[in-house]
């Protein structure tokens, strides 16, 4: 063993530094899922009756779903039946009706987020971007509500938009992700408990970074948070997402959505650092990320672009797709997905070209170390009328040790002669030359290690924004760095 | 309740009267035949639902009950119908008429000594102990519909035996000729290639139709290489353009061997092929080459599975395709790399150049990777002929036609730049050159 392994298991024997548990009393229904408790969220979200009567729709679809053929198999990922009985779907601190103010938030609540470095008081925001926290179930605070509302900008948690915007969330709830789409999409529909709203208006620029933190906390709960974006003709907003979870030995369901809208010209970047807890080196515990992510571009001329980089999670399973229905529209994903110990990821994308010139990039790169298993799995789908639609694909994998696997599994469908499609994809390791090369000029091997990781994942880095990309690199450092030997 | 015939019926009774014929199959052949029918009884052909059979529906032959052929055609074609697919070379060639072996087509010559070139039929009973070693044994008969019913009829095809250290160095011509008189059948040549230690033989399947009928050809050919053998396989299909086709060739590699295959799918209504190779021990290496040309409403299906079960393998993969019409092809390439399969170096390419608005291209190159000493890379494109390059061959002279045929040559020409076999080369040479050209003037027109 070289001392490159060593600095691996230095690295990788590092905590998870978000791992502890606020200890704030709780209103949850009791675990289990039946019709009364998709009413009773409902009523506690006191909402109008067309969202009951969506989430009722959406509940018993689930159920035939569940008789027919349950959780989808097709993804290369292993674990334990769910027992969706025994998980709590409503689970908010306790408090206050709903905070309008942010001196009304359970300090207790104030300091998990100042902990996990997220400060939700204004005054001492200095990177100017908006927040809405999520704290297992419910959004607890939003910041810089009145800001954006100068511009006509909503933002805020799903709660208040169906409270206050019914037009807008009825109109656009499950244009994208219809309640139908899949197993965990379709549960999540039923039982979603908040989210964040956001709504740009016609040809406004939306002036700062908006962003959703999402924490789970309580024990036995899942988390089902029910994201949509809308931006109007000609606007612009940039969105991210981060997330952790304490600690714990048994498994917890994360089955989010995400609905992206892009009318005629404007333009979404929707940035994730995903970081749930992963599980201990065993593979004990950890979150099931089973996410439904996509985005439209409705019409011509509009450009949706994700970007995520993935290291947490026990099992990921997510693929943030894009549907290129206006004419020149753009869709983008960059993703960097890291699994080490028993992780295991299948993500990847679908770009579904419809409209004429349309054109999509993916660059995917996955790092596996230890135990850990990945699989990149994409659709480029070029329809008939789809004419000289493009799309470029590159997906590398790092194999950083022995007994971790990467897999590449894209699926190409091309219907249109004047499109033009590339995929590319390569496996290797960091060789000894290499390593060689940056230690003979005075690098430590983990320094090393860093920075050649660092590199492979650099064209994914340079389109987060800037603060997301430095967290993003220091944690790719901590969930992993080394391997190799 | 009155019983409907259906056409998986035809197949169980077709089981039926070969069993009661009797044809003194060995006991363990027979007891493959019974558990592969049963298995066929049980799963029928396969669906879309199947992830393998995404993309390629066979709904089309599981709707048509095709007949068994259990015996030798009465009346095959003659010896003049088959001079267009015949070789000037001196090679040993093999006839078979609807799968089944014809001695009066064939001409076996005189292989060199410790070789065997001739029909199951008769290797089941000349060669028993070879036969009885490798026949089923290789890749799993139980996956599909296909392989199943493959080898429940398993009697006839081409066994082809190499003794260790020796050498075939003309190449050995397998011809497949469907040749319908009236109802559809459906044709089962069960090949076998066992290439001994430190052998070597270049062996062309050759698959096509007298007539323009409709049939169902299910060919499943096992390659056997052992230590240090070389074997050059060539495939070649050119079944009628309402024929069916679906065949496996299932490849077993020891160590330093090495397996080339060039697989030319160019006739048919569907073809379906799956080439799956498996290196059994180190140091083996296969280089896998394809090349479909379609039009109208054809439909051909590609699939290669390479298994870098053990480590220091090399596969290299290059399949090319040209769609006209409506027609659609389907590629799915998987690489698969075990545990402590290190130092293995895969490379896959699969390009696709359409020519049409209507065509429509499938493709999936797949890579499971659990090694991570290794080199791997694969790379798909679909895409249409440059403009600025036929603007160029325009500018010089060349009309539109004779621009557009040129390049999409081009675009073909290194894989069958590839075809080592001379005579084949130049058959398929002209063909395709002759094919694309009509295809343009057509479209001209």
């Amino acid at each position: 063993m070289s001392t490159t392994a060593k600095t691996v298991e230095a690295l990788v024997n590092r905590e998870y530094e978000y791992g502890f548990v606020t200890d704030i009393e709780a209103d949850q229904v009791p675990p289990g899922l039946d019709e009364d408790v998709v009413r009773l969220i409902s009523a506690k979200k006191r909402e109008p009756e067309f969202m009951l009567e969506w989430r009722l729709r959406a509940f018993r679809h689930w159920l035939k779903m569940g008789l027919a053929a349950g959780e989808p198999k097709w993804a290369n990922v292993t674990y334990a039946p769910i027992d969706y009985q025994s998980i709590v779907y409503y689970s908010a601190p306790k408090q206050t009706a709903a905070p309008g103010r942010l001196d009304e938030v359970d300090p207790k609540l104030l300091e998990t987020f100042e902990k996990l470095g997220i400060p939700l008081s204004e005054q001492k925001r200095l990177t100017g971007v908006a927040v809405d926290a999520v704290f297992d179930s419910v959004s607890v605070a939003t910041t810089f509500k009145e800001k954006l509302a100068e511009l006509g900008i909503v933002f805020c948690s799903f709660s208040e938009a169906v409270q206050n915007h019914p037009d807008l969330v009825e109109k656009y709830l499950g244009s994208v992700v219809p309640y139908t789409d899949n197993f965990f999409a379709t549960l999540n529909s039923a039982v979603f408990s908040d989210g964040s709203f956001c709504y740009v208006p016609k040809g406004v620029r939306c002036p700062m970074e908006l962003s959703t933190y999402f924490r789970i906390n309580t024990a036995g709960s899942g988390q089902f948070e029910r994201t949509l974006i809308v931006a109007d003709e000609g606007s612009y907003v940039s969105y991210l997402e981060g997330c952790t979870a304490p600690r714990r030995d048994e498994n917890q369901l994360h089955a989010a959505v995400v609905e992206l809208v892009a009318l005629e010209g404007a333009q979404i970047r929707y940035s994730t650092v995903q970081n749930w807890y992963a599980g201990d080196r065993e593979g004990r515990g950890g979150i099931y990320n089973f996410v439904t992510k996509r985005g439209k571009c409705a019409g011509r001329g509009a450009k949706i672009s994700w970007t995520q980089v993935e290291t947490g999670s026990a099992i990921t399973w997510k693929y943030p797709s894009v549907i290129l229905q206006g004419d020149d529209s753009v869709g983008e994903f960059y993703s960097v997905a890291l699994v080490n110990n028993h992780q295991q990821a299948d993500t990847g994308t679908k770009m579904i070209h419809i409209g004429k010139n349309t054109r999509s990039t993916i660059i995917s790169k996955g790092i596996s170390a230890g135990h850990g298993n990945q699989t990149y799995r994409g659709l480029v789908k070029v329809r008939p009328r789809a004419s000289s639609a493009r799309n470029r694909t590159q997906c590398d994998s790092l194999l950083l040790g022995d007994r971790c696997g990467a897999h590449t599994v894209p699926y190409i469908e091309v219907a249109n002669a004047t499109a033009s499609v590339e995929h590319e994809a390569s496996t290797a390791k960091i060789s000894e030359e290499q390593l060689f090369y940056c230690k003979q000029r005075g690098l430590s091997s983990e320094n090393a290690v860093s920075m050649i990781v660092n590199g492979f994942c650099k064209e994914v880095f340079k389109n987060l924004p800037m603060e997301f990309a430095v967290e993003a690199s220091k944690l790719l450092g901590v969930s992993l760095e080394g391997g190799v030997g | 309740m009155s019983m409907v015939a259906t056409p998986k019926d035809t197949y169980l009774a077709g089981f039926a009267a070969l069993e009661r014929a009797g044809t003194a199959a060995p006991a363990w052949l027979h007891r493959i035949r019974r558990s592969a029918i049963d298995r066929f009884a049980e799963i029928g052909f396969p669906t879309v639902r199947l992830e393998d059979w995404k993309y390629t529906n066979v709904a089309a032959i599981a709707a048509i009950a095709f007949p068994p052929v259990l015996a030798e055609a009465p009346a095959g074609p003659g010896a003049e119908a088959l001079e267009p697919f015949a070789f000037a070379t001196p090679g040993p060639r093999l006839v078979f008429v609807n799968g089944r072996y014809s001695a009066k087509l064939s001409s076996p010559a005189s292989p060199p000594s410790g070789v065997r070139v001739t029909s199951l039929a008769e290797a089941l009973v000349t060669d028993a102990a070879a036969v009885e070693r490798h026949l089923a044994r290789h890749g799993d008969w139980a996956r599909n519909g296909f392989t199943a019913l493959s080898a429940a009829f398993a009697q006839d095809g081409a066994f082809v035996h190499l003794a260790p250290g020796t050498r075939v160095e003309e190449p050995i011509h397998l011809l497949f000729v469907a040749a319908v008189p009236a109802a559809p059948v459906l044709s089962q040549p069960r090949n076998l290639v066992v290439a001994e230690r430190e052998s070597r033989a270049t062996i062309v399947e050759h698959y096509v139709a007298v007539g323009d009928d409709t049939y169902l050809t299910n060919a499943v050919t096992e390659v056997v290489a052992g230590e240090g053998a070389i074997v050059e396989h060539y495939r070649v299909q050119q079944e009628s353009r309402r024929g069916f086709h679906v065949g496996t060739t299932e490849v077993r590699q020891a160590r330093d061997s090495r397996f080339t295959s060039g697989s030319v799918s160019l006739g048919g209504r569907l073809a379906r092929h799956d080439l799956n190779v498996r290196f059994d021990a180190e140091g083996a290496s296969c280089e896998l080459d394809g090349l479909y040309v379609v039009g109208d409403r054809q439909h051909v299906d590609n699939h290669t599975l390479i298994d870098h079960a053990r480590p220091r393998c090399t596969s290299r993969q290059l399949y090319k395709g040209v769609l006209d019409g409506a027609s659609r092809a389907v590629f799915n390439g998987r690489v698969i790399v075990r545990p402590d399969a290190q130092r293995t170096d895969a490379h896959q390419t699969n390009k696709n150049l359409l020519l049409s608005e209507s065509a429509e291209v499938d493709t999936k190159p797949q890579l499971e990777i659990f090694a991570d000493d290794v080199k791997c890379t694969h790379g798909a494109a679909v895409g249409r002929l440059g403009e600025d390059a036929v603007f160029y061959l325009r500018s010089r002279g060349l009309g539109e036609t004779a621009a557009r045929t040129l390049l999409t040559y081009g675009f073909v020409s290194d894989v069958l730049a590839r075809i080592a076999v001379e005579p084949l080369r130049a058959r398929l040479d002209a063909l395709l050159m002759a094919r694309l050209r009509d295809a343009r003037a057509k479209e001209t027109r």
